[in-house]
């Protein structure tokens, strides 16, 4: 966090005086370990291990907080019978199809009770939902898991309270981690049972009615391709001990760049609608009432979907959007299957897809497998680079390590380049949206300079211009683009959109025009417009509240008056669970909200996020559905069980349950299981430049011994496109370089300062040697492994040039996320420069005959 | 200043180049200045970002310093120049694994006790109190990495401006030593006369230039850069005085928690150059940073050398007429 965060890493270091332990576990010593009371070294790519083990010792020695597991979790909601765990089943879960290499999660569902997941992959839920209905059965195709099943339930769950059912979630959870002892996490990980008890006490004891702790993570526990189930791993343990809805809790997910949580809010991703309501998968005839049905939840605030649906799709196309036409839901472009940016590049290679655009993005050295997404761009009909400067994935036609090596010759290219510049956050007025869901406006310094624009000014123009040229279209494929309401304000010589015209239409406005203040007061008949249902209100009053800068001294310690924090302006989401089920603090110390008995109504410190005045005692009629079904401690108020789940019944790919498998390219074989990787990772249709690598036990796994993550340093952002053209910065780090351990050093001859080749099945680079101390050799199940560090922001432009990391990496996938794993993979390290030209090539070629990798090896289920 | 705090009657006159001097700005002639302002660069909670770098490179127009991967640790600076006016060390040392508050992880200390302790009483427990003991893989179990942000120290005796000739270096009313870039002349007297080698001369034209603790910003009210960056407060800026307190009671803070290794550098007014403007709190000896263990004002012995060299001369004058009497007879 102090490397890539540095600046909310000062909230760290004040908990820290004020007696906060910190605990930092990566596979390097870093400006993080640093400052950290523990640094635990482990092997990247053993995490669920570690977080699994700690699970285990919280549930083996009673630590979990178990007042409020019993209230707040799914912990004593019981199984159906026919769930079979990863402990039965040797590494997979009931509902395993290995032809389709999919689960189809009926079994997992609780006894009683169907549920539809809060986010993920809700349309897993799809046929067996919508076959219930009357009118809708044939819609039950595509590509949901299975059919039959439950139907929708409207009665309770299953409970024991006493937490002894063999199937309740507790027992099952229990049984499921009941192998993750220390000595098993010391196994996997490499880490020593004392350090590991050290931390486990550590945490365990920090947690309960009077303290709390928190997680921070990053790209390094999302890059994997069992990542979700990393998140989860922590989800699960900060449930178990209470640590959720609590002030100094939670699980913080550090953001790569400024404004990535207002990308995933208001998305930039093919499968998510603004507000997290999915993207409608391409079924037949499936209309607005059958995709809520199919989507939202029977309780919880996700019953309310249709209103936040309607609203979001008048605000798209305003007076064309009505009743009769279902609010212009067949203008929503439909997915086919996952279309993310893997598949894109899969496309692209393929012939398919025919034109990008990247709008501050560097795939050419920034996205996994670098070489592959070189390739594909080389093969659009056009492509549209917006960014500070020439980075490489403008210029890889001419310049590009393919041109080095002759494999393509520009000539031949077919791909037409076009570089935009583009102005920066300090030359245009806009929002951030930082790990809090907090919104923080910022206005425009100075002019862009030049032709450098705005990406909303860009966007904006580029809309109206083809709307322009469609103005005459009687095609009804035009009809969704001439219908959008797209009449900005604009201003300056540039006609520079009015952003906070923008903001405005995302916080909503209801029948009269005028601005809303919450997402309760949206509606389903379109009298309500509203372009992302979860920031409704952060333009309340006509006001900009994201622009509030009421210092921190002048407020209380919530201090909402800083900034505007979704949903509602609350700062710490489900903080219901923050009070005991009778309504008051489990303590002094952590007050937050709680029931004033007087008034009759929640109140506190924060905003409740909870009905203001549903008692803790509430229970819900019989039949009662979507806020109303909610109990007085249904604190996770989105839940469909108003619940935080310790088991995912649904709504995730790969398992109900983190279990620890091995990494897509791994020197050791799984010692939980003989299943050795993810059985459901996504893997993109072989591709001679996409190899894997043997694994554990496999013959030619010895020929890549070491294991690599590859991370960011302080001194420079993502693919260096906002750096590596800096002086300033670019002099502070000025070469790509390799982190070694002197043992590793000694082993492979190589250099301090000198030159290190690297190489995989995809690749190879050659780095500067930095040998320290801060990489330390692990043993791991009685062998010693060294580890290797590669910062990867390096590309052959710009001040500061090095190979990129990137092109050693994969593209074996998360199901969930479909996003790559680059933080844990195996290679092999040398000492001198790596070859030139074709040389390079035939290296890589060498390497993968002597591991004797073909089109099948490591796609194994 | 009070009476009280104020040097013996009469000493800075009899010593203007050495020894303490509490009012910096009034011997250089200002009448009713404004408190001395300073740094103090508190190391222990340093993350090595190296934000006060770039900062101060942003703000003050100091050219790029040259691409070269070292191999010292994360430090490519490698130290302060004509472009070069804040400098982050990074050391690593086979020391304390863990936090730059090692606390009292010292044999005897039952970690597991202490993280009982941490559970059941709400009322927090200072820094350091339950820090564990060291444990890590494969045997090593001694790992430190300090980080540390270096600057021109703005002497009580400053010798660059003590040697300078065309008067470019002048002691500024907040006590601060400043060069005028339109009055140097190249002459580079100041260079080995800075006890730090804080000092330097760009090639090009020849003058030097050195960190003015933002001399244009102190005039406006604004602080430095390099302190404006800082996310940790590790780079500090106010009134020396208060400045010194403060450190007092950091150093105090972190002895009480165990660091019997924070030491404070460059504060003291006895030190060799009366007491630096810009002063820091280090967790190891000033060599392990680079910085002089025992600096001293290069013009300190200036008054005896003269008295030397006046005798020497009379001495040498006395032998020539010795020699030319004996000479002549």
């Amino acid at each position: 966090m102090a490397e890539c965060h540095p600046v909310g890493f000062q909230w760290v270091m004040e908990a820290k005086a004020r007696g906060a332990k910190v605990i930092h576990v990566d596979p390097r010593f870093t400006r993080t370990s640093a400052l950290a009371d523990v640094h635990v070294p482990l092997r990247a790519g053993t995490d669920i291990a570690f977080l699994g083990g700690i699970v285990n010792h919280v549930l083996q020695h009673d630590r979990y907080f178990r007042d409020y597991i019993v209230a707040y979790t799914n912990a004593p909601f019981v199984l159906r019978e026919d769930f079979r765990d990863t402990e039965d089943l040797d590494g997979v879960f009931s509902g395993f199809d290995p032809d389709g290499r999919t689960y189809d999660n009926s079994s997992w569902q609780y006894e009683g009770l169907e549920v539809q997941a809060a986010s993920g992959e809700r349309d897993q839920e799809y046929g067996r939902r919508v076959e219930s209905s009357r009118s809708r059965s044939e819609a039950a195709r595509g590509e949901s898991h299975g059919s039959g099943g439950a139907v929708l339930s409207a009665g309770e769950p299953e409970r024991d309270e006493t937490l002894r059912h063999p199937r309740c979630v507790f027992q099952v959870l229990k049984r499921h981690y009941a192998r993750y002892t220390p000595e098993m996490v010391e196994r996997v990980c490499g880490v020593p049972p004392d350090l590991f008890r050290q931390v486990c006490e550590l945490i365990a004891g920090n947690s309960g009615r009077d303290r709390t702790t928190a997680f921070a993570y990053a790209v390094g526990w999302t890059q994997h391709t069992v990542g979700v189930q990393y998140i989860r791993a922590a989800a699960v343990l900060q449930s178990l001990l209470g640590n959720i809805g609590r002030p100094g809790g939670g699980i913080l997910a550090l953001r790569g760049h400024a404004s990535i949580q207002g990308s995933t809010d208001i998305p930039t991703l093919f499968n998510l609608l603004p507000g997290y309501i999915p993207m409608p998968h391409a079924h037949q005839d499936e209309d607005l009432d059958t995709f809520v049905q199919a989507e939202a939840t029977r309780k919880g605030y996700w019953a309310e979907m249709r209103s936040y649906l309607v609203s979001l799709l008048k605000a798209y196309w305003g007076p064309a959007a009505t009743a009769e036409n279902d609010f212009c839901f067949d203008y929503l472009p439909r997915l086919t299957g996952s279309h993310s940016t893997y598949e894109t590049v899969t496309a692209q290679i393929e012939g398919r897809c025919k034109g990008y655009f990247l709008l501050g993005e560097n795939p050419a050295v920034g996205s996994a497998n670098a070489r592959m997404q070189r390739l594909g761009m080389a093969n659009l009909d056009w492509l549209v680079v917006r960014d500070f400067s020439l980075i490489e994935s403008a210029t890889w036609w001419k310049d590009g390590p393919e041109i080095d090596t002759g494999e393509m010759r520009t000539e031949d290219i077919g791909t037409e380049v076009f570089f935009l510049p583009a102005a920066a956050h300090t030359e245009k007025d806009g929002s951030f949206t930082n790990t809090q869901r907090m919104l923080q406006w910022h206005h425009q310094a100075v002019e862009p300079p030049g032709d450098t624009r705005s990406d909303l000014w860009f966007t904006y123009h580029l809309g109206r211009i083809i709307r322009e040229k469609l103005a005459a279209s009687t095609d009804p494929m035009d009809r969704p683009l001439l219908d959008l309401t797209w009449d900005y304000p604009t201003k300056g010589e540039t006609d520079e959109p009015d952003a906070e015209a923008v903001l405005a239409e995302i916080n909503g406005y209801d029948a009269h025009g005028d601005p809303l203040t919450s997402y309760q007061q949206l509606k389903d008949d379109g009298s309500t417009a509203c372009g992302c249902w979860i920031y409704c209100g952060v333009h309340a009053d006509g006001v900009n509240q994201a622009a509030r800068r009421k210092p921190g001294k002048e407020q209380n310690w919530v201090a909402a008056e800083w900034g505007w924090a979704w949903p509602a302006n609350r700062r710490i989401l489900y903080n219901r669970a923050s009070a005991d089920p009778d309504g008051r603090p489990w303590s002094e110390r952590k007050a937050l909200v709680w029931w004033d008995e007087e008034k009759e109504r929640w109140t506190g410190h924060d905003v409740p996020d909870f009905a203001p005045d549903k008692p803790p005692h509430h229970r819900p009629p019989d039949g009662a559905t979507g806020v109303a079904a909610l109990s007085g401690t249904d604190a996770f108020i989105m839940q469909a069980d108003g619940k935080a789940w310790l088991y995912v019944p649904t709504g995730i790919s790969d398992g109900p349950l983190p279990t620890h498998y091995e990494p897509q390219d791994s020197p050791f074989p799984n010692l939980l299981h003989s299943q050795q990787r993810n059985p459901v990772r996504q893997l993109l249709p072989p591709h001679p430049d996409n190899r894997y690598q043997p694994s554990g036990h496999d013959p030619g796994s010895e020929v890549f011994p070491y294991v690599t993550t590859t991370y960011r340093l302080t001194e420079h952002h993502t693919a260096g496109g906002m750096s590596r053209w800096q002086p300033y910065l670019a002099e502070l780090q000025p070469e790509f370089f390799c982190e070694v351990s002197p043992e590793l050093a000694a082993q492979r001859g190589l250099e301090h300062t000198g030159w290190a080749t690297i190489v995989s099945a995809r690749g190879v680079v050659e780095a500067r040697v930095l040998v320290t101390d801060r990489m330390v050799p692990l043993t791991v199940d009685g062998r010693r492994i060294h580890q290797i560090g590669l910062p990867y922001h390096w590309g052959p432009n710009g001040y500061s040039t090095g190979d990129a990391a990137n092109e050693l990496t994969h593209m074996a996938l998360d199901p969930n996320t479909h996003i790559q794993e680059s933080k844990a993979m195996a290679c092999d390290i040398r000492a001198g420069r790596r070859p030139r030209g074709r040389n390079a090539v035939d290296l890589v070629l060498a390497y993968r005959a002597r591991a004797g990798i073909d089109d099948g090896t490591g796609t194994e289920i | 200043m009070t009476q009280h705090d104020g040097p013996p009657p009469g000493r800075a006159e009899r010593h203007l180049l050495y020894g303490e001097r509490p009012d910096v700005a009034g011997a250089a002639g200002y009448t009713d200045p404004p408190p001395r302002m300073g740094f103090f660069t508190d190391t222990s909670v340093c993350i090595g970002c190296k934000a006060c770098e770039v900062a101060c490179k942003e703000w003050n127009a100091v050219p790029e310093d040259g691409l070269e991967f070292t191999g010292m640790s994360y430090d490519n600076t490698q130290g302060l120049g004509a472009d070069t006016w804040r400098h982050v060390a990074f050391v690593e040392q086979r020391e304390q694994l863990g936090g730059q508050e090692p606390g009292v992880a010292h044999a005897g200390t039952d970690v597991f006790e202490a993280a009982r302790r941490l559970g059941t009483s709400p009322s927090s427990p200072g820094p350091g109190a339950t820090t564990p003991a060291p444990v890590a893989p494969d045997g090593r179990t001694e790992l430190r990495w300090l980080m540390s942000s270096d600057v021109c120290k703005h002497c009580t005796h400053a010798a660059c401006l003590d040697v300078c000739p065309t008067g470019s270096l002048f002691r500024t009313e907040f006590g601060t030593v400043v060069v005028q870039k339109d009055i140097c002349n190249g002459c580079g007297y100041c260079v080995p006369a800075c006890p730090y080698g804080v000092i330097d001369q760009r090639p090009d034209d020849g003058r030097v230039w050195k960190c003015t603790l933002c001399y244009d910003r102190l005039g406006v009210g604004m602080e430095p850069a390099c302190a404006k960056a800082c996310p940790t407060e590790s780079i500090q800026f106010g009134p020396l005085e208060e400045l010194r307190e403060r450190a007092a009671a950091r150093v105090a803070r972190l002895h009480a928690a165990g660091v019997t290794d924070a030491r404070l550098y460059g504060e003291s007014p006895d030190d060799g150059v009366g007491g630096d403007g810009a002063f820091f709190l280090l967790l190891d000896e000033p060599e392990v940073y680079g910085l002089p263990p025992d600096p001293v004002v290069t013009t300190r012995d200036l008054p005896s050398m003269w008295r030397h060299a006046g005798a020497a001369a009379v001495t040498l004058a006395a032998c020539a007429a010795v020699c030319f009497v004996k000479g002549t007879r």
